[in-house]
């Protein structure tokens, strides 16, 4: 696939750098905005950062790898972030991960971030997403899901293949 | 009885109150930042002149607020720390990160009150002479991002940013700007680093004290979310009546995130002091104690990285009585007011303000290995007795929890978190270090035990009980 940013993406991106008074400190914001768009940070989307903020390309490839929420290959449409701190911990957050690991056929055991082979589900653990209370709470993509149970599990799995059926059909459409 | 005094969340979980500019002002939005602008300069009995920002100032140094992110330092002293003569800009920053297990309290404001924030900061930039401000949200808040992106939009718009705020005559602008899943982002000067674009590595101080050498080496200001919204009703209250609420030294309000094994977790805005640690659990206001036949082992009473109280430990607390001396008396932890200087008399910290309770089925092994984890995944690896040190104490726990332990791990551990503490560049070198340092002494025969038990061939061989991390 070839490298491109549409016009839109790129006026949004020339909006976050007069945010800042040195241009480099729109490097984090740039690469959320690329990942959002390209779904994960490619070497091109690094090289692409780099030269618009005059910065070398290992300085904005050093934050790919420093900060756990960029990614530099696609993951699941669907991406599930179960907390394993320790308040979810103490409510059943190793279970919870299990559950989801053995519905989407994935290894319960191994403990680095597993996707599915059709590619649209993506579980791992995460550390403390600040909603404590709730435990045990899991992130799908941009939704916190609280007091996740039984239930909750299958209610985060078939809304998930919703929306790639849903994102399937629309793609034919297309 | 103790009760909620809610001020900073008045509002936020009434029905039909939405995160909206218009709502905000039918709330008596924004009146607090008019009054501030309007504040009158004064002159002092001895004869001293204030501006009406340094008017601002000190209400905020007399109304005792202290910070609400982790350290509890006085918010007053810290703006008065500011270098104002090295004619740099002056930079503010809000901390949301709010990455401190157990903690969920500036969620709340950030997705239902993001106007109450903003308010608050527009006066601390005001006051402290701040043209561009920042707030760093945690990237795992993207709702939140939206809701503050929407929210300054709105700002922008009825004219409280900008050009010439309010016809005051000063330029303010402030921006939202995303961490990516680093905890360490949260310690101020990591906080710093990452708004600047790289690696979120702490600084070391001295020299580099961010009211003085700061962001972009300028003077920088970095509070907490509900530190900043404190402001707000300190100008609209007036400082004498804020310092009212709570108690001597331990000014305010404060909001308590609870959980773990209590029967009603969730977030309890109250006045600092007002409850104690064994209330804010099992009173029918809040925690509502613990599920039926359970008794607490143990309590995490400031985020993971404070130091663990043991059920039953007993304390000496200074007090001071009705005739103005100072007595000592010894009270069971449970009686511990939740307050910065009780706990810290207790040997521990309020630190962010969460209480995590352990009952009486968890095992202090399987939770230290727990907590540990999350130090050795977030130490920034800058110093070596953190990156080593965070490693290592969880290696040593994941062997205690899975069979294979010993029973000189206890004093290992020990020995590690000990050669830790105090060699480093930042705090979170005591932060991984304590929850060890506390769970290994009061709890050292349950560690003994499994690593003995483990020698023996006797273990729970990766006994999968919570909370096991894997
Ligand atoms: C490892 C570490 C993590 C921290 N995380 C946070 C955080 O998530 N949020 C926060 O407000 N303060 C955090 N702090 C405290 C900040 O460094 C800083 O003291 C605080 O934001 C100052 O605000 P305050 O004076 O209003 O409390 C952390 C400190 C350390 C050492
Ligand atoms: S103490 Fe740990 S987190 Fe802090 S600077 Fe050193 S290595 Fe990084
Ligand atoms: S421990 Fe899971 S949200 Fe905090």
């Amino acid at each position: 696939m070839s490298f491109s940013i549409p016009a839109p993406l790129e006026a949004e991106l020339d909006e976050l750098v007069t945010r800042y008074p040195q241009k480099r400190s729109a490097s984090l914001m740039f690469l959320h905005t690329l990942q959002e768009h390209f779904g994960y940070v490619s070497p091109e989307a690094v090289e692409w950062t780099a030269a618009k903020l005059g910065l070398a390309p290992i300085n904005v490839f050093e934050l790919v790898t420093f900060y756990p929420m960029f990614r530099q290959e696609p993951l699941g449409r669907t991406h599930i972030k179960v907390c394993r701190t320790l308040s979810c911990s103490l409510a059943g957050a190793a279970d919870l991960r299990k559950k989801f690991c053995e519905k989407l056929g994935l290894d319960p055991k191994a403990h680095v971030p597993q996707t599915t082979t059709d590619g649209n589900f993506t579980v791992e653990f995460v550390e403390c997403l600040a909603a404590c209370g709730s435990a045990p709470v899991v992130l799908v993509n941009d939704t916190l899901w609280e007091k996740v149970d039984g239930t909750g599990t299958d209610a985060i799995l078939s809304e998930g293949k919703r929306s790639e059926t849903r994102a399937r059909s629309a793609g034919m459409a297309g | 009885m103790p009760q909620e005094y809610r001020l900073i969340l008045k509002h936020a979980d009434q029905a039909g109150y939405t995160p909206d500019m218009e709502c905000y002002l039918r709330h008596g939005g924004y009146e607090a930042l008019r009054k501030a602008l309007a504040t009158a300069p004064r002159e002092l009995p001895d004869g001293k002149k204030q501006s009406s920002q340094e008017v601002i100032r000190d209400e905020v140094l007399k109304s005792g607020l202290r910070g609400r992110g982790g350290a509890g330092f006085s918010c007053g002293l810290k703006w008065s720390f500011v270098d104002r003569r090295s004619g740099k800009p002056i930079y503010l920053i809000c901390n949301a990160d709010e990455s401190e297990p157990g903690t969920f309290k500036d969620r709340q404001i950030l997705h239902k009150d993001p106007h109450q924030l903003i308010e608050g900061m527009i006066i601390s930039c005001w006051a402290n002479d701040v043209k561009l401000a920042y707030i760093y949200v945690r990237g795992e808040f993207p709702q939140a991002a939206r809701i503050i992106n929407q929210a300054l939009k709105e700002a922008r718009s009825k004219g409280f940013l900008g050009k010439n705020i309010l016809g005051s005559g000063v330029d303010l602008e402030i921006h939202l700007h995303r961490g990516a899943g680093a905890y360490i982002c949260g310690e101020e000067t990591g906080l710093i680093e990452s708004l600047e674009g790289k690696r979120p590595y702490p600084r070391i101080k001295p020299p580099y004290f961010p009211a003085v050498l700061g962001l972009y080496m300028c003077p920088t200001i970095v509070n907490n979310v509900e530190t900043l919204c404190a402001v707000r009703h300190i100008v609209s209250m007036g400082a004498a009546e804020y310092a009212k609420l709570g108690t001597a030294n331990n000014t305010g309000t404060r909001i308590i995130s609870l959980s773990g094994d209590v029967q009603r977790p969730g977030y309890y805005e109250v006045e600092v002091g007002k409850a104690t640690l064994g209330e804010l659990i099992h009173h029918e206001n809040f925690g509502r104690g613990l599920r039926p036949g359970r008794s607490i082992r143990a309590i995490i009473p400031g985020g993971s990285s404070s130091k663990v109280l043991k059920a039953g430990e007993r304390f000496k607390l200074k007090r001071k009585g009705a005739d103005g001396q100072m007595t000592t008396v010894e009270v069971d932890l449970l009686d511990l007011p939740y307050d910065f200087d009780s706990l810290q008399a207790a040997g521990t910290m309020s630190g962010s303000g969460a209480i995590i309770v352990l009952d009486d089925t968890r095992n202090p092994v399987d939770v230290l290995a727990n907590v540990s984890e999350f130090y050795a995944h977030e130490s920034c690896g800058q110093c070596t007795p953190c990156r080593e040190g965070a490693l290592w104490m969880s290696k040593a726990l994941h062997r205690l929890t899975h069979g294979e332990g010993r029973k000189s791990d206890a004093d290992y551990l020990l020995h590690i978190a000990q050669n830790i503490q105090g060699r480093t560049i930042c705090a979170f070198g005591e932060a991984a270090a304590w929850p060890t340092l506390s769970f290994v002494k009061k709890f050292k025969a349950e560690f003994e035990a499994r690593g003995a038990a483990d020698e023996a061939g006797t273990g729970p061989t990766g006994s999968g009980k919570p909370p096991a991390s894997h």
